[in-house]
């Protein structure tokens, strides 16, 4: 199930030459080709990118000009009031925090889990492990919101229900993060471990002094994706919180959709506010997602 | 391979017992987060299915009434029936954006490939919660921009918000327009995975760009399609939060899926036993989607 595209080596080296081959041989066709493609792949851009410059730019509006016809696209005078008003209205600063840590506890836990358990799964041969892989798997299948009720029972029976652990602890256990762990220890060579015990090595040290190290590009894409799912992640901490004060951004929003007169202002200056650290965030690391082998298995 | 031999043949009995405690101290936190997290709400979501638990206090065991009553529930059916519509509009509209995105972003004839991968690639970032609230700013009825638009070149204003229909078609726009950035990803790898000699071969034979398309670049990525459909309709079944912020299942209660409709019994009317065995029927429908997954898999790797 995950084996789609392991090749990977083979392929980088042979992805660049594929359009060079190519045009040189479609010389004469080339141009209009070149037009015709940028061309749709710009149109396709249009179509993703407007929606999001739309709703930044409106988000820069004052409140009175949001539905002053005729709608404008750049804000005649753009104002940061919608977002000082949703930064100090209704805690939105708290759940902000409040979502921080919980990103980011999460990620560093998954992130080590994830390659302690990928580890093993590659480079260990037992029979029970070959059972656990298959039960990783079986996680795939049920997500967290078909066992919604049971799954908030045991965490109540856990005594924690209303706290941070409570939301933390349950998103842990990724099948997609042991999956790109065990994929990628799979190309280290065992060589490399049986050199190390030759040596008088420790298993578990092999495991932190060689392979650790090695993992690193693994552990920041995980890392980026662990975050986003957290960040983003809405229903679970709606289920497990209930304390005004411990809500997370998403709850924040929601809330304000939810009002009887949705207050546009704010909401969009409350949304575009929630969008920025991982914007950044992606943005920083960008090679790390878009040149991950990203395969099958994933899950949210 | 004869290296490995020889360091085994060197000291087996160590080696054995080192084998079973390293990877049971590696795996240990994972093991215990799997049966708390996993498997103990797995057996007692079960149990729970065919009693007539509220959350708090005492419970009867009541058989297969759940059951026979959630088939009876025309509500159920309706956010079922709901779910599947849903599913079988998202899918191939997000198959075929982000197979089109994929593709050109690949296509070297095409002038600034980064920044439009980054472009598709951003929606992905936001959350349910943030698509639902963008594209409810898009598509609002008397405010919109579309229906700006959609006035300013002479149309009537259309009802995206009050009409049924209408309203899920904006939903399954804004969940294609979210994942594109996501299946994209797994399609530029798999595109990028078929060989080269296959182009120039077709170029020579005179193929086009579309028949090289259909001809070579399909067949060579049908593996990584099927996934992308799959986790495409795995993601669809248990959607919920987009619903919520977009029209928070609306008009009414006619856009209210399974998820919706599992979480209100369950937590809003309190009736644990009832909404754990709905959540049994969406594990059903989840283990099947999976299983045709196994299957096709299987199939396609043997070939």
């Amino acid at each position: 199930m995950t084996t789609t595209d392991i090749p990977r080596p083979v392929e980088k080296g042979s992805g660049p030459a594929v359009p060079r081959k190519r045009s040189r041989g479609a010389a004469t066709g080339g141009l209009r080709q070149a037009v015709s493609a940028t061309t749709l792949l710009w149109i396709l851009a249009c179509l993703y990118g407007l929606p999001v410059l739309w709703f930044v730019l409106s988000s820069l509006k004052p409140a009175s000009d949001l539905f002053s016809y005729p709608l404008s696209l750049v804000p005649h005078n753009p104002t940061l009031s919608g977002y000082l008003t949703a930064w100090r209205s209704a805690n939105f600063s708290q759940y902000f925090i409040n979502t921080t840590i919980v990103c980011v506890i999460t990620t560093i836990l998954t992130v080590g889990v994830s390659c302690c358990t990928g580890y093993a799964l590659a480079k260990y041969d037992n029979k029970w492990l070959k059972v656990f892989f298959i039960c990783i798997l079986a996680t795939t299948m049920l997500p967290s919101e078909v066992m919604l009720a049971p799954e908030f029972l045991v965490v109540r029976n856990l005594g924690l229900y209303n706290s941070f652990a409570g939301i933390i602890l349950p998103a842990v256990l990724t099948a997609t993060g042991c999956f790109m762990f065990r994929q990628f220890f799979l190309t280290v060579p065992d060589e490399l471990v049986e050199a190390a015990r030759i040596d008088g090595a420790r298993e578990l040290s092999i495991f932190l002094r060689i392979m650790v190290p090695l993992s690193r590009p693994i552990m920041l894409t995980l890392a980026i994706l662990s975050f986003q799912w957290r960040w983003n992640d809405y229903i679970w901490p709606l289920l497990m919180l209930n304390d005004p004060n411990k809500f997370t951004v998403q709850i924040g929003i929601q809330s304000i959709v939810g009002a009887q007169n949705i207050n546009w202002s704010v909401l969009l200056g409350a949304s575009v506010i929630s969008m920025i650290p991982l914007i950044v965030i992606f943005l920083v690391f960008q090679r790390y997602v878009m040149g991950a082998d990203i395969n099958a298995g994933l899950k949210d | 391979m004869t290296k490995r031999a020889l360091a085994v043949a060197a000291s087996p009995p160590r080696r054995r017992s080192k084998y079973t405690l390293a990877p049971l101290v590696l795996i240990a936190a994972n093991v215990v987060l799997f049966g708390l997290f996993f498997v103990w709400p797995a057996v007692i979501g079960l149990v729970y299915s065919f009693t007539n638990y509220t959350g708090v206090g005492a419970f009867q065991f009541i058989g297969l009434d759940n059951y026979h009553n959630l088939f009876g529930d025309s509500t159920f059916y309706d956010a079922l029936t709901r779910t599947l519509l849903y599913a079988v509009l998202f899918v191939p509209l997000n198959f075929a954006l982000s197979l089109a995105a994929a593709n050109l972003v690949v296509s070297k004839h095409a002038k600034g490939v980064t920044v439009a991968r980054v472009i598709f690639f951003i929606p992905w970032l936001l959350s349910p919660i943030v698509v639902g609230v963008l594209w409810r700013w898009l598509f609002g009825e008397n405010f919109g921009l579309v229906n700006y638009v959609i006035e300013k070149l002479g149309g009537s204003a259309v009802p995206w918000q009050s009409n049924a229909d209408l309203s899920l078609l904006v939903v399954v726009m804004a969940a294609s327009w979210a994942w594109t950035g996501f299946s994209m990803l797994l399609f530029i790898a798999a595109i990028k995975n078929v060989p080269v000699s296959y182009y120039e071969a077709a170029a020579l034979d005179g193929a086009g760009p579309w028949r090289q398309f259909v001809s070579i670049t399909l067949p060579s990525i049908a593996p990584t399609s099927f996934i992308v459909i799959l986790l495409n309709t795995i993601n669809a079944m248990k959607e919920y939060p987009l619903f919520v912020s977009l029209n928070n299942g609306g008009p009414g209660t006619s856009n209210n899926l399974l998820v919706q409709y599992i979480y209100q019994t369950g937590f809003q009317r309190g009736q644990i036993g009832y909404a754990s065995a709905a959540s049994f029927v969406l594990m059903l429908i989840l283990m099947a989607v999976a299983i045709v997954q196994l299957i096709v898999n299987r199939r396609v790797e043997n070939r």
